[in-house]
């Protein structure tokens, strides 16, 4: 019992040290969504509100971007949509290695998959055990500094500038090229990823938009899944 | 708080839950066989691969320099020094090129 506990913590541990830096980094982009959400006329609790339950920063910009007064409820729940249709895959894929997972606890764990959540997740699960500690530990400090960040924004929002100058969007993007690098070792790793980059480019420069994620993800997958057979799996 | 706002969060509210528990209705057994594992387990790397690859290439020069700089190191570093060493070539090639 108390050796089990001891994992327990450790896992969680281990999961808050993984997504701590997404959490700092997210900082200034959740201040940013709390001072579109105060231009728009939100108060600091709605505007907290709205990052306590959608907890997705890109589909909370662009639905911040489409913010009608009166807001247009049905639009915008489209729109969100359209830009997390990823988590529709992300979902199916860590889905698999949650075995360890409570049926309620599992259904809890996706509510908070935003996509560091969901890529530190299968970095774990493709090498050791994904537990509902670790799970917890990637949420927990990330979810309550975004949540808490947004409604700062609120307050202090016309301070904040844009955080790409200062390269912030760039912590994202390193830690998703470092956490690809981490999968090197699968079968078919640099057809995957070759595939998926040039479809997303392609689809991205003909129409910008959510829908390349999804273009190149399904590109890239069905690049290696209908590939001939070499036998060597490389 | 304001109902029509409420009402508009719990619809981005919504619409997330939905993306995100969708994985819940596709059958267990599909995804642990054959070919549908293949595709399972080459998943995570074309995603993320989706999600970087119009920032880096398509963006501008500032961005793929910078872009350039992290996959190669990428190899070489542990996550966090990686992602410092983005903030600072993104920051960087961003103040040079503009």
């Amino acid at each position: 019992m108390d050796m089990q506990r001891q994992t327990a913590l450790s896992d969680f541990r281990a999961g808050a040290m993984a997504t701590l830096p997404a959490a700092v980094a997210g900082v200034p982009f959740a201040l940013l969504i709390g001072a579109l959400a105060a231009e728009k006329g939100l108060s600091m609790a709605e505007a907290g509100l709205m990052s306590a339950l959608v907890f997705a920063g890109s589909a909370q910009f662009i639905g911040l971007d489409n913010w009608q007064s009166p807001p247009a409820w049905f639009l915008l729940g489209l729109i969100v949509f359209a830009v997390n249709t990823r988590h529709i895959v992300m979902s199916a894929s860590i889905l698999r290695h949650m075995g360890g997972f409570s049926v309620p606890s599992r259904v809890l764990a996706l509510l908070f998959l935003a996509d560091e959540v969901w890529a530190f997740a299968e970095a774990r699960a493709a090498r050791t055990r994904l537990s509902p500690a670790f799970y917890a530990g990637l949420v927990a400090f990330f979810y309550a500094s975004w949540v808490l960040s947004t409604m700062a924004g609120v307050l202090i929002g016309g301070v904040i500038r844009d955080p790409k100058t200062y390269g912030l969007d760039f912590a994202f993007i390193a830690m998703f090229v470092g956490l690809i690098a981490g999968f090197r070792g699968r079968p078919g790793f640099a057809l995957s990823i070759g595939v998926s980059a040039a479809v997303a480019t392609l689809v991205h420069l003909i129409a910008p938009g959510p829908q390349s994620i999804i273009a190149g993800a399904v590109a890239g997958v069905a690049a290696v899944t209908l590939r001939p057979s070499t036998g060597e799996g490389g | 708080m304001q109902g029509d706002v409420v009402t508009a969060i719990a619809a981005m509210a919504a619409a997330t839950a939905a993306t995100r528990l969708a994985g819940l209705v596709v059958p267990r057994a599909l995804a642990g066989k054959g070919r549908i594992k293949a595709a399972f387990d080459a998943l995570p790397a074309a995603v993320l691969a989706a999600i970087v690859a119009p920032v880096l290439l398509a963006s501008g020069w500032a961005e793929m320099l910078a872009g350039l700089a992290v996959v190669v190191a990428a190899r070489y570093l542990p996550l966090i020094p990686l992602i410092i060493l983005g903030v600072l070539a993104a920051a960087g090639a961003r103040a040079v090129l503009g």
